[in-house]
């Protein structure tokens, strides 16, 4: 609840046009990416710089008052939804690029930055910023580092976290923090930044980051091999990593995937094999030209009935864009659109892609899979309807399999769409109580008051574990 | 507050809840969509946010309060939200309904609804009031009497943009030239197709030059034409305004008067009424006699250029004197029926045309119907955003292919004072181009 006294407060901080208590106002910021999840703030708040965040967290530590900073809202574990009200502060006017240094490779952006805006910008001198989520077009580098997001490049490149150089973190009391910097080497005290990285808002509110780059590649390729059997694009993956090769993107997609995406794209898919792989690798042109010629060799050996590579630039992205569109042209085919992010080390795909048929199977659900799979990150997706009670139990059963047996082939419940609230239950099947019991200390630690996204990432009570006898 | 009640429960028996359901809210449209990026950012000025407001209404999680009729009324209705939506939401009708059920429970000023009944129902569905309007229009500025206006700054009482709207008003045709429309046309040159010419209200008045050109190109391109003269105004502005029973009296007598016809396509010029006459299915779905009618007529519709492009108009080398040339979209023609490389590839198949494209092309000009008139501020800064475009291409024709873009553009010029930039309709570039050609080649002939 915010009182008369404290609204007026926030307005002397921020002006009145940069505070809305609206029915609609707060309406547009009640959910996420996320199916199922909807919850009113009591208030949106748009602060312009660092100093003003701070003396908002203040008054909001002062009163108990739960904060939820938000990107542009597309994450997919509840992290955004105002599950105990309190204010929602969005970035839009904390939105710019600050500088771009050529001498250190380093970016420095405010949190509401674009994603693909900061590519573009780095890009333009001829720097590279690898990660590069599938939401690029629309999501925050404020977001990006908060879910420590992945994207197609990931295997070749790394995370989010292996680019967050340095940080400007305002803490629950109000305190500005500024951790790391432009540096190669620094080993003075804690690694703080990589703690706020993938903290989902809980520990501190990012106001600024330092990010690294790096010099563009030379040259790139693109291919798609084509495959029969679901397994056997998957056993390409694990071989393609077995022979020492290291592509930029080793990408998933099965055929209902395939069919949605051709649907919305029409660029001329495939929709008539069981599976395709998306395989890309950057460099200089020589290694790029052999590590292609060796991937498509061990893909046929792996039984792709062809390997298809891309002629141009345009066809290219196109394929790009097609696996980027993958997860949003699923919700076509039902209301709801429910999917995991289950991750195995890379040797077990094979298996996994398996086990998650055979859930399907069992539970009477319809899975299309696609996802990073040189990084052995899949996401089983269900499209289903809310309003299927029955369906939906089902579909729940299904997921809760899925995370154990990733977890059983040595593999975690999220590989990058975070815990928030969805998975907050199944969080101790991964980290185990003690493993809970020292993330909690140092959440008490910095937020003593739990003021910083409360009720994300652990969770009330957790789900019994399903024992998977297979 | 009863009011409210009402429009909640129609909004719960008439909205169509897969489709809220279908938008997975991730968020993909936002980028393209003009009132988010010129709102600042406003999620409630999104169309991710325009849907949880209707689904929220919808589930009763709101009330549909000003601020959520705000957010809709703020809506250009441009439809940039659909292509780019991997999950096929079709925003579109889900705006024209929510519109519709609002203005049908919304209790206007007396001075608002009278001139809503004038224009929804005493005018555009009227072919010779239409004439008649547009006839006063041309005594206003043949007579002396604009220019006695204009001297006198008489405008000066209205508000600016419409002051300038005024100003860039075509000069429209006389009162004969309009009553003496052609039902039938030969083909000049080796016939290859038939086809029916939607001829619109507005367009076969106040923009009868642009109907004209129309129709002497699909000549030269070897076409029949039939132009019926039973057809009546498309109904797209009632659509878009919560008029939608008027609408679709419209669209029967539209279909009635085309379908006996024995002809290939129906060609439009105007990518507003095109998009709505292609959504006659849609728009008449709750009546299966009429939506079975409605699909043949649909399957027809074609923009103009798309026929030119068929029968190789582009291909017979063209000439006008150098220029550079930008092309502005149709939102409608683009987002809707999906036409959006025909336009392109006619201009730049003339030689002498140097085409730039321009940054976000595809992006509203802020014109949206009447969306300039009832919502001056956000359509002249969306304006203001597309003027900045054209002038890096530094082009000087500025090419449209709907007439209240067209009107739009020219405003923009206005407002800029671009003196040495103007904005014509396709059509009639293509029509300049084909005499310029001729006169071209003309002094060759004789001595050859
Ligand atoms: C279609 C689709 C495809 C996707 N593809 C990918 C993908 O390929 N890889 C991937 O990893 N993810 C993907 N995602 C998930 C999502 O886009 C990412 O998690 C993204 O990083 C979220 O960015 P955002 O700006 O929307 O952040 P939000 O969703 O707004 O916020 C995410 C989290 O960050 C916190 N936060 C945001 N800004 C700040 C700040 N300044 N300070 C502190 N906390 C903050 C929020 O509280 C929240 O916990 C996808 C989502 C969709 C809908
Ligand atoms: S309308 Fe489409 S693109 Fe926009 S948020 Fe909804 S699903 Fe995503
Ligand atoms: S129709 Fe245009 S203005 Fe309206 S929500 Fe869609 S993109 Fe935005």
């Amino acid at each position: 609840m915010i009182t008369e006294q404290v609204k007026r407060q926030f307005i002397q901080i921020v002006g009145a046009e940069n505070y809305d208590d609206s029915k609609a106002g707060r309406l547009v910021y009640s959910y996420d990416a996320t199916p199922n999840f909807q919850s009113l703030p009591d208030a949106v708040i748009a602060p312009r710089n660092t100093k003003e965040v701070s003396e908002i967290v203040k008054i909001c530590n002062e009163h108990r008052i739960p904060i939820v900073p938000r990107g542009s809202g597309t994450n997919l574990c509840a992290g955004t939804c105002p599950t105990e009200g309190g204010i929602v502060i969005i970035f839009k006017h904390m939105n710019r690029i600050l500088e771009i240094d050529e001498e250190n490779l380093t970016v420095t952006v405010q949190p509401g930055v674009i994603t693909l805006d900061l590519i573009q910008a780095v890009e333009a001198k001829g720097l590279f910023y690898p990660p590069d989520p599938s939401s690029m077009k629309i999501s925050t580098i404020g977001g990006n580092i908060n879910e420590n997001s992945g994207g197609l490049r990931g295997l070749k490149y790394g995370v989010t976290r292996d680019y967050v150089m340095a940080l400007e973190v305002v803490l629950a009391n109000g305190d500005i923090i500024r951790t790391g910097g432009k540096l190669a080497k620094d080993v003075a005290g804690y690694d703080l930044t990589r703690l706020f990285v993938g903290s989902e808002g809980t520990l501190g509110i990012i106001t600024e980051a330092t990010l690294k780059l790096i010099p563009m590649p030379e040259t790139k390729k693109t291919m798609l091999a084509l495959y029969e059997d679901l397994e056997a694009a998957a056993r390409s993956v694990s071989a393609i990593i077995a022979n020492k090769i290291i592509p930029t993107t080793l990408e998933f997609l099965d055929q209902p995937t395939l069919q949605v995406v051709e649907s919305f794209v029409n660029i001329g898919l495939p929709t008539d094999v069981k599976a395709v792989l998306l395989i890309e690798q950057d460099g200089p042109k020589e290694v790029v030209e052999r590590d292609m010629k060796a991937m498509a060799r061990i893909c046929r050996e792996q039984h792709a009935i062809s390997v298809q590579v891309a002629k141009t630039e345009e066809e290219a992205n196109n394929l790009r864009t097609a696996r980027r569109s993958a997860l949003s042209a699923l919700a076509r085919l039902k209301p709801t659109t429910i999917l995991e992010d289950a991750t195995v080390p890379r040797s077990q795909i094979a298996n996994m892609v398996k086990a998650i048929n055979d859930i399907a199977k069992k539970y009477n659900v319809n899975i299309c899979t696609f996802g990073h799979a040189g990084d052995g990150n899949l996401h089983p997706t269900c499209p289903t309807d809310v309003r299927d009670k029955d369906e939906l139990h089902r579909v729940e059963q299904a997921f809760e399999d899925i995370f154990a047996k990733a977890i059983e082939l040595g593999g975690t419940i999220t590989g990058e769409h975070g815990v928030g609230v969805m998975k907050a239950p199944y969080l101790e099947w991964k980290l185990g109580k003690e493993g809970i019991a020292a993330m909690q200390a140092i959440k008490r630690a910095l937020d003593p008051n739990n003021i910083m996204n409360p009720g994300k990432v652990f969770a009330k009570s957790t789900r019994k574990r399903v024992v998977v006898t297979r | 507050m009863k009011n409210e009640q009402l429009i909640q429960q129609q909004f719960q028996a008439r909205m169509n809840e897969d489709e809220l359901l279908n938008c997975m809210r991730c968020g993909f449209c936002l980028p393209t969509c003009p009132t988010y990026i010129e709102s600042g950012f406003q999620e409630s000025h999104s169309p991710r946010g325009r849907i949880a407001l209707m689904k929220a209404v919808v589930d009763g999680l709101i009330e549909p309060d000003e601020d959520v009729e705000r957010s809709l009324q703020l809506c250009l209705g441009c439809r940039a939200c659909e292509p780019v939506c991997p999950s096929g939401v079709r925003y579109g009708h889900l705006l024209e309904e929510a519109r519709d059920i609002i203005a049908q429970h919304k209790t206007y000023s007396p001075i608002v609804r009278f001139i809503r009944h004038i224009v929804f129902k005493q005018l555009f569905p009227h072919p010779k009031r239409m004439r008649m309007l547009t006839a006063l229009i041309g005594f206003y500025q043949r007579s002396g009497l604009q220019a006695l206006v204009r001297k006198l700054g008489l405008l000066r009482v209205l508000p600016n943009h419409l002051a300038m709207m005024e100003k860039v008003l075509p000069n429209v045709p006389t009162w004969k030239q309009m009553n003496e429309r052609p039902t039938h046309i030969e083909a000049e040159t080796k016939r290859k197709k038939r086809v029916a010419f939607f001829s619109g209200c507005l367009m076969d008045t106040m923009f009868m030059d642009t109907n004209d050109a129309t129709m002497k190109l699909l000549q030269l391109a070897g076409c029949d034409i039939v132009i019926p003269p039973t057809q009546t105004c498309c109904g797209a502005l009632h659509g878009h305004s919560g008029e939608k029973a008027d609408a679709k009296t419209l669209a029967k007598q539209n279909i009635e008067a085309f379908e006996a016809l024995d002809v290939d396509y129906i060609v439009t010029n105007a990518g507003g009424c095109g998009a709505f006459l292609i959504e006659y299915d849609h728009l008449l779905k709750d009546d299966p006699i009429w939506a079975e009618r409605a699909k043949s007529f649909v399957a027809k519709i074609k923009d103009v250029s798309v026929i030119l492009v068929e029968l190789g108009f582009h291909l017979e080398g063209w000439r006008l004197p150098e220029q550079i040339v930008t092309y502005q979209d149709s939102c409608h023609l683009r987002n809707v029926m999906k036409t959006a490389n025909e336009p392109r590839l006619l201009l730049q198949s003339i030689s002498g045309v140097e085409f730039r494209e321009m940054k976000d092309a595809d992006r509203c000009c802020g014109s949206a119907g009447i969306y300039n008139i009832i919502e001056p501020d956000m359509s002249m800064q969306v304006l203001d955003y597309k003027m900045a475009q054209v002038k890096q291409t530094k082009a000087t024709t500025i090419v449209t292919a709907n007439p209240g873009c067209l009107l739009q553009m020219k405003l923009g010029i206005e407002r800029e004072g671009l003196t040495n930039v103007r904005a014509v309709h396709l059509v009639e570039l293509l029509l300049e181009a084909v005499e310029a050609t001729k006169e071209a080649n003309e002094p060759v002939k004789q001595t050859g």
